[in-house]
């Protein structure tokens, strides 16, 4: 969705810190230093005003000007838009027109109008004028009637959205006055009280904070549900608007997308500030923890940022439709040459019959009431063909299946009902249901053969756990023996209150024994500092929640990276409270005694130095500096001269945590001395400062004072596995899918992970690719290739996919990581690397970054046809997510993003397998089973009413009156296929949860197939051929008329269609009887209506052919014979050629699962093989 | 054929006539119906004549009307008024034909299917008097050349059947019932009561059979038979029904007026004299196909019960599953 967002640096554990260096500034500037050194207090005007021009100027064409607090002026032009919303697509007046050019994107409703108009010329009028609209009419109207609804549903919501309240400076007025949100323009001054929504996307003017900080929560713009931090600017916080006015410009970049960036800046007094993406808050957003805050609309309504990102969901177009469109094509080219044999053989027969047509009672060319014309309606015999050409592809235009997109259109909502009231797909935890975001792709989820999946917060639940820390060489891993008892160490007396932090950690107690006792010794000071470095070194927010009781309040951590909020409640479990943040200090509560920290700098993470840094004055009038960082970065930084024993247990510690699946952390620090301080400082002044360049000069000074650290400790964080996500891997493997993890995470925690969540076992092989250099890579992936071939060629029977049952191949898996990949996707290398994958059972990436995850996902969806899906939570996934055939978001804790980008969504890896096993199995064989029953439903009647023709002359005429040809396939027969589509099941859950390999019908397509369809046509052939031809010779040489013969027809291709259907349900419940047999009798009504009519010349027909034994003995014998050959080749092959899934619904039926399944298990311990199907 | 046999009264005068002798003969059996098996019931013998007891006499008289003179140009032959066209056939019924007999004839390769033929029509006109003028959907006997409406339009309509069929057997006048030979929906619906026919066959070319101009259209049940069009190419009409029972070897003297012409487009005309059943008129084709298609599935299942019995499978046999199988078959 929003492909502008910088991408975020993909580096776990170290999340990205999302400081606005403007931003920061400001902070800097509020530093109250404790030790007085001398800290020039900047002027803030020329700070701006040097920001400013490092920033790209705004030329006054590209910017939009608001004038503050005068909308009249601002929108002189009439350019802005208002703030009033519509995400409704239509008004009354433009639906039709809209709804319709809408509807006419399908090829084929174009075809059935065209067919339509040729029909309303006089030489071709087949069908009459009502007659020949009315099938597109209906399907037209069924569409037109879902799309009003959902916009008159859209509609309401808009009306509730743009008659909310919210306060704004009355026009030159001095107070604030209630406004309905629609009539806010930009330029207006608006006051925001806490817990309210932004009407609009507005710069930050004033808050009640004397520091201008204010808390927005942006759930409901990317799900997001930790607080943000948003500035208003030094030089507006003074001013109290209600009271002395306000005036000024700002001058903004165009409305755009990017939620994540704004450009602009302000002239206000004289001064020219610069504005980011931190002194705005956006549309939707709410206010948290600030009492009020005042803003001036700068984008309203439809160009606020919220408003341009809601785009609509992404439209895929399903495989088996794909698929369907060829057959749909093969369909077309049967009309044609059907229309060509009756366009052909009418020529013949009228230069046969050349001389006898004009006197000829049934033809009688020659016109004798007219004057002016001497042949009635006969142009030669070069236009007569042509016309019977067009005739024929009107009269057999419903070869085409027209009610067929519509019935798919239904069938995908009813499954998509289905599927979201599942109570196995519902996450408890998050109270989230599966959601549907795309209505046309739920039958791939049937045809799975690869799931790329992100790892943090898709296999784990991305909720860090601290669980052990090394500090000073010492494991303290214990935690076990904690019991409530040892948790009151961590609340904090206020006043009368206990504040207690809102997550409880369990600790270790020999930690906890040396934390209290040891302030005199060295283990013990270092402890100390180790946690006070988790509770400073960090960008968390605490806010206080209050309980039902007075006296206690909750301290809930606010933070963008898990790991730290993880790390911040263990420093609080241990004793180490954070109390309070504000822009300059820290407030801690060490062991029950409250001490203030100034934070003197911070310099953020990046994915180059992997670490941050703090830099601390510490209430002892000493500033240290507190580092913590990835492993590998932090030991290049730690002075090894010293402590080396320490070094090394360290070491060894963290590599027994990665081993365990934690994330590892290193903890380092400093005291800076006062000289190494006021140098650090200048420097920092001067990077922060910068016109040019400006980050790459504070990653220098950080790397400067980034140095000769001692070593603390060590931390470890597990990233919980998601519930079921090992047996999810197992089941999705033997379903024949290949599970590949692409994640961020560095190497070992990513092998820990797979050895987990079992995606790698003890037996595998591994064949790890670390290159820093094209060469390296295409050596290494030529190596793979080699062992992989080897591997095939010692063990030829082996195929090279993972469900090989018992095959005695040693099973291979692939570890490639970032830096590696950057040299081989799009690079020939991608072929070698495509070639060593796939041979593969297991694909593991590491340190990738998101167009990497697309970029692997390309790889396997480029070069094959296989079906792909991706799976993940966060934003860095939506790049793949969107790439893959099937995107599937999780909708955890790392925001909507993914959600937003993804065709379903759901809250737990898990539910992947009922989702695929289950409801893609069941979705797939319904729809492939429905699209070939349309094509065989529509093609009977057609061929029907083809041989028909070769007895009238060819000269089209239909039996069938053309109310009931028009009716056929949207009244008819259409139901019972859409209640079967929805509701049939081949299987029950249990069954397909057992046998997970029943999901490769899936993957090979058997159900859907040109050899099934062409199997089905001959079906159709013949069936149309009974249809036609037992009463056709029976009626030989009879008085039997063309309306009766055709009441004859219509119920006996109804009948049969619908007892074909019949014979093809798996499950009867009373609502497929309702149908099938509703249908047969929906029809005899309907054709007793028709012929109940004086007006028509089949009048009474129906009453007179049922009063015969001969029509219902023809109806008998005409079912009989039609579905004979189908029958006996469905009992064949069932019986003797019995499907999987034949076996398994005998299994449902006669063998108890149980048992079977007991004898079975040694069998599906490792994948089994299945049949090759080609 | 079927007969209904009531028990015959011997069991009540036996009843009656032990009636003296009580005692001696009490252990004779108490008289029921049913313990003597004496139930009224009905007694079918399956006889060819049961299952079809269709007679049907067929006479192609095309050819065979036209004078050999003429043989060479049929067409002109019958497009010439000024000839006599009665032509006199001999029938010879062969089976006893019972009451009613139905009078059809049959016309061979008209296609009465065709879509200029079928559209020609207006049923509106047809069932009332008021939308006489009503003729769209006519062409090309909409109007007279003048542009009055002619009542009933169409092709259909102009095209009626004209030759007239009159039966002797011996010299015993054979009466032709013509009433009731049309659907009664037909007459009482369709057709209006107060529509009289009006402009027809006025035109240049006459197409087959005036009309009454003083017999409303439901009473023209020729008019009605014909315009219900027949499905197929090859087709029957009734003309009328003979109420009287034929004898095997009686002969039947058919009068005709052979007026109508099939010989511009080499259409066969035939006579049929046929009784009729429940299933119809005579056609072995049903039997035939059930019997086909009994025999097929007999055939169908035998197979399939000797295939089973020389390699049953086990149901839900789990080690059927494909990934149960060893790949190299079992």
């Amino acid at each position: 969705m929003d492909h502008d967002r910088p991408s975020p640096p993909p580096l776990l554990p170290e999340p990205p810190i999302r400081l606005d260096p403007a931003a920061r500034s400001t902070r800097v500037d509020l530093i109250s230093f404790a030790v007085d050194s001398p800290v020039p207090r900047r002027g803030s005007r020329a700070d701006s005003e040097r920001l400013a021009t490092s920033q790209k100027e705004l030329s006054d064409d590209d910017a939009r000007l608001v004038y503050i607090n005068d909308p009249a002026k601002t929108n002189e032009r009439f350019e802005f838009a208002g703030n009033s919303i519509r995400t409704a697509k239509y008004s009354i007046l433009t639906f039709l027109p809209r709804n319709l050019f809408e509807q006419f994107h399908r090829v084929a409703y174009v075809y059935f109008l065209v067919i339509a108009i040729l029909n309303q010329l006089p030489q071709l009028a087949v069908f009459g004028r009502g007659a020949s609209v009315l099938p597109l009419a209906f399907v037209l109207l069924v569409t037109a009637v879902k799309d009003a609804y959902e916009d008159w549903r859209r509609h309401r919501s808009d009306r509730i959205e743009n008659g909310r309240v919210a306060s704004v400076l009355a026009d030159g007025g001095r107070q604030f006055q209630p406004m309905l949100w629609k009539d806010i323009r930009v330029g207006e001054i608006i006051k925001i009280a806490a817990n309210e929504t932004i009407p609009c996307d507005m710069v930050l003017l004033s808050t009640s904070d004397s520091t201008g900080v204010a808390y927005v929560q942006t759930i409901n713009l990317d799900g997001e549900s930790n607080l943000k931090t948003r500035y208003a600017k030094q030089e507006t916080l003074s001013k109290s608007v209600d009271k002395e006015g306000f005036a000024g410009l700002i001058r903004c970049e165009r409305p755009n997308r990017n939620i994540y960036g704004f450009h602009a800046n302000m002239e206000i007094d004289g001064k020219k500030v610069s504005l980011g993406p931190s002194n705005i808050v956006l549309r939707g957003c709410e206010l948290k923890n600030t009492a009020w805050a005042v803003g001036v609309a700068v984008y309203a309504g439809r160009e606020t940022k919220v408003m341009l990102n809601s785009s609509g969901t992404p439209s895929k177009r399903s495989r088996l439709e794909t698929h369907m469109n060829r057959e749909t094509l093969l369909l077309s080219g049967l009309l044609i040459a059907l229309s060509s044999v009756v366009c052909v053989l009418a020529g013949i027969w009228l230069g046969n019959h050349k001389d006898e047509l004009d006197y000829s009672p049934y033809f009688r060319k020659r016109n004798f009431s007219s004057d002016d014309e001497k042949y009635y309606n006969y142009y030669g015999i070069g236009m007569q063909i042509f016309f019977t050409f067009l005739m024929s592809v009107i009269v057999f235009q419903i070869m085409i299946p027209i009610s067929l997109y519509i019935s798919m259109e239904l069938v995908r909502l009813g499954q998509a009902y289905f599927m979201i009231r599942d109570a196995s797909l519902y996450d408890e935890a998050s109270n989230s249901r599966f959601q549907c975001r795309a209505l046309n792709i739920n039958e791939d989820l049937g045809q799975i053969k690869y799931v790329f999946s992100d790892k943090t917060g898709t296999l784990t639940e991305n909720k860090m756990e601290f669980q052990c820390a090394s500090i000073q060489g010492v494991d303290y891993s214990g935690g076990k023996a904690s019991s409530p008892r040892d948790w009151e160490v961590c609340s904090v007396v206020v006043g009368n209150q206990f504040w207690r932090p809102k997550l409880l950690v369990k600790t270790d107690p020999e930690l906890v024994r040396l934390l209290r006792s040891g302030r005199e010794t060295r283990e013990g000071m270092r402890a100390r500092e180790f946690f006070l470095a988790l509770a400073a070194c960090n960008t968390i927010v605490p806010l206080t929640v209050e309980t039902p009781d007075p006296k206690q309040k909750l301290i809930d951590y606010q933070g963008e990276s898990p790991d730290e909020v993880a790390l911040v409640y263990a420093a609080a479990a241990y004793g180490f409270v954070l109390v309070e943040r504000t822009s300059g200090h820290i407030v801690i509560d060490v062991l029950g005694e409250r001490l203030r920290f100034d934070v003197l700098g911070l310099h953020e993470f990046d994915s180059d130095r992997k670490r941050m840094s703090v830099i601390i004055g510490c209430p002892d009038k000493t500033v240290k500096l507190f580092v913590k960082g990835a492993d590998n970065s932090m030991f290049g930084v730690i002075e090894r001269s010293i402590n080396l024993d320490i070094i090394h247990a360290t070491e060894t510690h963290l590599h027994a945590y990665s081993s365990l699946g934690l994330r590892t952390l290193v903890i380092g620090m400093r005291e800076l001395g006062s000289a190494e301080f006021i140098d650090w400082q200048s420097a920092y002044e001067k990077a922060s400062t910068a016109l040019m360049g400006r980050g790459s000069l504070l990653r220098a000074v950080a790397a400067n004072v980034e140095c000769n650290l001692h070593i603390l400790g060590a931390s470890g964080i597990e990233d919980k596995l998601q519930r079921g996500v090992p047996e999810a891997i197992e089941s999705l493997r033997q379903a024949g899918i290949k599970v590949w993890v692409l994640t961020g995470d560095k190497q070992e925690t990513a092998i820990s992970i797979g050895y987990s969540c079992r995606l790698l076992t003890s037996e595998m092989t591994q064949i790890v690719i670390n290159s820093h250099s094209k060469d390296s890579c295409r050596k290494s992936l030529e190596d793979a290739i080699a062992m992989t071939n080897k591997l095939a060629a010692i063990f030829p029977g082996a195929q090279n996919t993972i469900t090989g049952t018992g095959s005695p191949r040693i099973p291979l898996a692939l570890i490639i990581d970032g830096t590696s990949l950057v040299y081989i996707l799009e690079t020939e290398l991608e072929e070698e690397l495509f070639k060593a994958a796939t041979a593969c059972d297991v694909v593991l990436c590491c340190r990738v970054a998101p167009l990497q995850k697309a970029g692997i996902v390309a790889l396997i969806k480029n070069r094959t046809d296989d079906m792909t899906l991706a799976i993940g939570d966060g934003a860095n996934d939506v790049s793949m997510i969107q790439m893959a055939d099937v995107g599937v978001g999780i909708s955890g804790q790392e925001g909507r993003q993914a959600v937003m980008a993804s065709d379903f969504a759901m809250g737990q890896f898990r539910f992947l397998v009922p989702l695929l096993l289950v409801h893609g199995h069941w979705n797939y064989q319904r729809m492939a089973y429905m699209i070939l029953y349309n094509f065989y439903r529509n093609a009977v009647f057609v061929f029907m009413l083809f041989w028909y023709v070769l007895y009238t002359a060819f000269s089209l005429t239909t039996a069938i009156t053309e109310w009931s040809s028009v009716l056929y396939s949207v009244i008819y027969t259409a139901l019972p296929t859409i209640v079967v589509g929805i509701l049939d099941k081949d299987l029950s859950r249990k069954t397909l949860l057992k046998y997970p390999q029943l999901y490769g019908s899936g993957q090979r397509e058997e159900r859907y197939n040109l050899k099934l369809f062409i199997l089905t046509m001959m079906d159709t052939v013949w069936q149309s051929l009974a249809i036609f031809f037992i009463p056709f010779l029976a009626y030989r040489h009879s008085t039997i008329d063309g309306s009766s013969l055709g009441d004859l027809w219509t119920l006996a291709v109804v009948i049969l269609v619908n007892i074909h259907l019949a014979m093809d349900v798996l499950r009867w419940n009373w609502i497929t009887h309702a149908s099938i047999w509703g249908c047969i009798v929906a029809t005899a009504i309907c054709v007793i209506i028709i012929d109940s009519m004086p007006v028509l010349a089949g009048y009474w027909a129906i009453y007179h052919v049922m009063g015969t034994g001969l029509f219902w003995l023809l109806l008998l014998g005409i079912t009989v014979a039609g579905m004979v050959p189908r029958f006996a080749m469905k009992a064949f092959t069932e019986y003797f050629f019995p499907s999987d899934i034949q076996i398994a619904r005998e299994l449902e039926k006669f063998g108890n699962l149980d048992a079977v399944a007991a004898s079975e298990i040694p069998m599906s311990t490792f994948s089994p093989r299945h049949r090759r199907f080609i | 054929m079927m007969n209904n046999s009531g028990a015959s009264a011997a069991g009540s005068s036996s009843g009656s006539g032990e009636g003296s002798a009580p005692r001696r003969n009490f252990k004779r059996p108490k008289y029921s119906r049913f313990t003597q098996q004496e139930l009224p019931a009905c007694k079918p013998i399956l006889t060819p004549q049961w299952v079809i007891s269709v007679v049907e006499i067929v006479d192609r008289y095309d050819s065979a009307c036209i004078p050999r003179n003429m043989a060479k140009d049929k067409v002109a032959y019958i497009q010439n008024a000024a000839i006599n066209k009665t032509c006199n056939r001999t029938l010879k019924v062969l089976k006893n034909m019972d009451q009613p007999i139905y009078v059809y004839y049959q016309l061979d390769n008209f296609y009465q299917n065709h879509r200029r033929y079928v559209k020609s029509r207006n049923d509106a006109q047809l069932r009332s008097a008021d939308e006489a003028s009503e003729t769209s959907g006519c062409d090309p006997e909409r109007t007279t050349a003048g542009g009055a409406p002619i009542v009933p339009c169409g092709l259909i309509a102009w095209s009626l059947f004209n030759d007239t069929y009159s039966f002797k057997r011996g010299n015993e006048n054979v009466m032709v019932n013509k009433k009731g030979i049309s659907w009664k929906s037909d007459r009482d619906h369709k057709f209006g009561k107060d529509v009289y026919p009006k402009n027809f066959q006025n035109g240049a070319l006459i197409g087959g059979a005036k009309l009454d101009p003083n017999k409303s259209l439901s009473e023209q049940e020729d008019l009605i038979v014909w315009m219900r069009t027949a499905a197929l190419p090859t087709f029957r009409k009734l003309y009328g029904k003979i109420e009287v029972n034929l004898k095997a070897n009686d002969t039947i003297t058919v009068t005709l007026e052979n007026n109508y012409n099939t010989y511009s487009f080499n259409g066969k005309k035939k006579l049929v004299l046929s009784t009729t059943s429940w299933l119809g008129g005579k056609n072995d084709f049903l039997g035939i196909a059930y019997l086909t298609v009994g025999g097929l599935c007999f055939f169908l299942a035998t197979a399939f019960t000797v295939v089973y019995l020389v390699k049953p499978r086990k149901l839900g046999d789990p080690s059927y599953l494909s990934w149960n199988r060893s790949p190299l078959g079992y």
